[in-house]
């Protein structure tokens, strides 16, 4: 029979000072990311599935579109143009499973027991969303070697690429943790696989993922300006093939709705847990 | 405060509903420091309802439900600190070592970074799960997956352990297995367990203490000696339950109160037991 660990220190009270309570949180969310860190580890054969879909878009649908010139991009060849768009559209479909995920989670009773620890709820969604970006740039690095072969000139500016990771997990992030929200609202996982799938295509195609926004009818552009996903596919394309973006917007509406959905899921986690 | 509602885990008057649906009624109880507390009962009882407000993850009106003298309405992160949590389903993440599992509760917990290995093979030994440490738990059996569990819930060296149900669909050598390190550990540490179970012949075996719920309300309380002496020479823990819970609901008869969720619920763990 081993020694047990000894007790922990003397758990402070419930309202710790504002620096405790933001280096707690900090602490939390390192655990949990490292955890998930550990998980993908292990399922690296998901990993790679994962990238037939965006492989065929660009491969199957690029190529094909790009001969045909059915959609009007300018100067720039349509590959190009709809390479950062598969970028945001793999980012958002890894991101939306989330909240499935977390339903799965919570019937599993692991949500339960992470809920009965001294974490906030905050760094648990926190953590997904990390993940989500995460696994998104492993598929985003897939995605930009396919592109490449296929002769997208993409920027070779190694800021801009470093940028563009970070659009990617700004998005991944939103949309992670608007699918979380999600499984807070319906709580059962039938549900959410009917809205995921009814919310998912419209957000793709109600973007500028795969035509430029002036070929939309006005309805559909103002669809477009309040999704997300055409703020990153306007910063992916601005800095990957240097097409005219307003990057500034870009990032101030990524961080905002990002950090805004982190907020709203964390609410919402415990009912989901409760459910 | 009085003596008793500093006590471990104390409830007065504990009430919850889900919508119209009363799962506990006027629940009373009070645990001594160190003792296994048993809470009994058939399928749809309440016991998991009072352990999710025990454990924070329910809402209590304040005044109801202390832990170490901590009402659990007003100082839940502190209450949790104290808590060591396994959860009526299988709940270990499969893609994960052992080591892993173990090391994130570890990490939530404090446990300092100079302590963490070390306490993590100390709770992972304890549990004879040294091993299979490294190998995912995905290539568990239940009964490993059950001490792995225990394993994360003692990691942090809790007050109180609360299990729900943590021999259900295990065989008759792993639960005496999981009860043994149970035992061991509190032996070593002092600390209180509170567990649910249909398992008669296991309340009586391993519990100080048991309360029998039967529709939310407390039918029963008292050692399983008393309890059978109470009712003849003869009797067993199975009569003192039938007796207190009507014959129509035998613990083999899930379908009857706690409905398609508990059935489902029990189903499931089952199934991931294998
Ligand atoms: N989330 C929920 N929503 C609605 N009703 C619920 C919920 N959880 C439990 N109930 C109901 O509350 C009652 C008590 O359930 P509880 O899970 O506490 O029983 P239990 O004693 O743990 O049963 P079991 O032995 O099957 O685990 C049951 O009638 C159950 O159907
Ligand atoms: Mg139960």
């Amino acid at each position: 029979m081993s020694v047990l660990p000894a007790a922990p220190p003397a758990g402070s009270a419930d309202r710790f000072s504002p620096a405790a309570e933001v280096a707690l949180l900090v602490r939390r969310i390192g655990a949990m990311c490292l955890v998930e860190l550990q998980k993908l580890r292990h399922d690296r054969t998901e990993l790679v599935t994962r990238t037939v879909q965006p492989a065929l878009w660009l491969a199957v649908f690029g190529t094909t579109f790009s001969r045909i010139h059915a959609i009007p991009t300018g100067s720039i060849p349509y590959l190009d143009f709809l390479a950062p768009g598969i970028l945001a559209q793999s980012a958002l479909f890894i991101a939306i499973f989330y909240g499935i995920q977390v339903i799965w989670e919570r019937d599993a009773g692991v949500l339960a027991k992470l809920l009965v620890t001294p974490t906030p709820r905050a760094a648990l969604v926190t953590a997904k969303a990390f993940a989500a970006g995460i696994r998104a740039l492993v598929q985003a690095l897939v995605v930009v070697v396919i592109a490449l072969l296929l002769g997208v000139g993409f920027t070779a500016n190694p800021l801009k690429l470093l940028a563009a990771a970070a659009v990617v997990v700004l998005g991944s992030a939103f949309f992670c943790c608007f699918s979380i929200t999600l499984a807070g609202v319906v709580l059962s996982r039938d549900r959410l696989m009917g809205i995921g799938q009814a919310i998912t295509m419209p957000l793709f195609f109600a973007s500028n993922a795969l035509y430029p926004v002036d070929v939309m009818p006005t309805w559909l552009q103002w669809v477009n300006h309040v999704n997300p996903l055409s703020y990153e596919v306007d910063a992916l394309r601005g800095l990957l093939i240097g097409t005219p973006a307003r990057l500034g917007v870009d990032a101030v509406v990524l961080v905002v709705a990002a950090a805004a959905m982190i907020v709203i899921a964390s609410a919402l986690l415990p009912r989901l847990a409760r459910g | 405060m009085t003596a008793s509602e500093s006590g471990p885990v104390v409830t007065r008057g504990l009430r919850y509903a889900f919508g119209e649906h009363v799962a506990v009624d006027g629940l009373d109880l009070a645990l001594a420091p160190g003792e296994v507390f048993g809470l009994l009962g058939p399928n749809g009882a309440g016991k998991t309802t009072t352990i999710r407000v025990i454990t924070t993850l329910l809402p209590a009106p304040p005044g109801t439900v202390t832990v170490a003298g901590l009402d659990v309405a007003r100082n839940q992160r502190r209450v949790r600190r104290l808590l060591g949590y396994v959860p009526q389903q299988l709940s270990a993440d499969a893609s994960l070592s052992g080591r892993e599992n173990v090391a994130l509760f570890a990490r939530l917990f404090d446990v300092p970074r100079s302590d963490r290995s070390d306490a993590v093979a100390g709770v992972l030994d304890a549990m004879g799960l040294t091993e299979a440490a490294d190998r995912t738990a995905s290539t568990y059996s239940g009964g490993m997956i059950r001490r792995l569990e225990l394993a994360q819930a003692l990691v942090s060296a809790p007050q109180v352990l609360v299990l729900d149900e943590p021999t259900v669909g295990l065989d008759p050598v792993a639960r005496s297995g999981v009860w043994d390190r149970i035992h061991e550990v509190r032996h070593e540490t002092g600390m209180t367990v509170l567990v649910t179970t249909h398992a008669m012949e296991e309340a009586e075996l391993h519990c100080d203490r048991v309360a029998l719920l039967h529709r939310g309300r407390k039918r029963a309380e008292g050692s399983p000696a008393e309890l059978m002496a109470a009712l003849g020479d003869e009797a067993t823990l199975d009569d003192v339950f039938r007796h207190h819970t009507g014959d129509t609901l035998t613990p083999g008869s899930p379908a009857e109160e706690g409905g398609l969720r508990s059935v489902r619920a029990a189903r499931r763990t089952a199934r991931r037991v294998g």
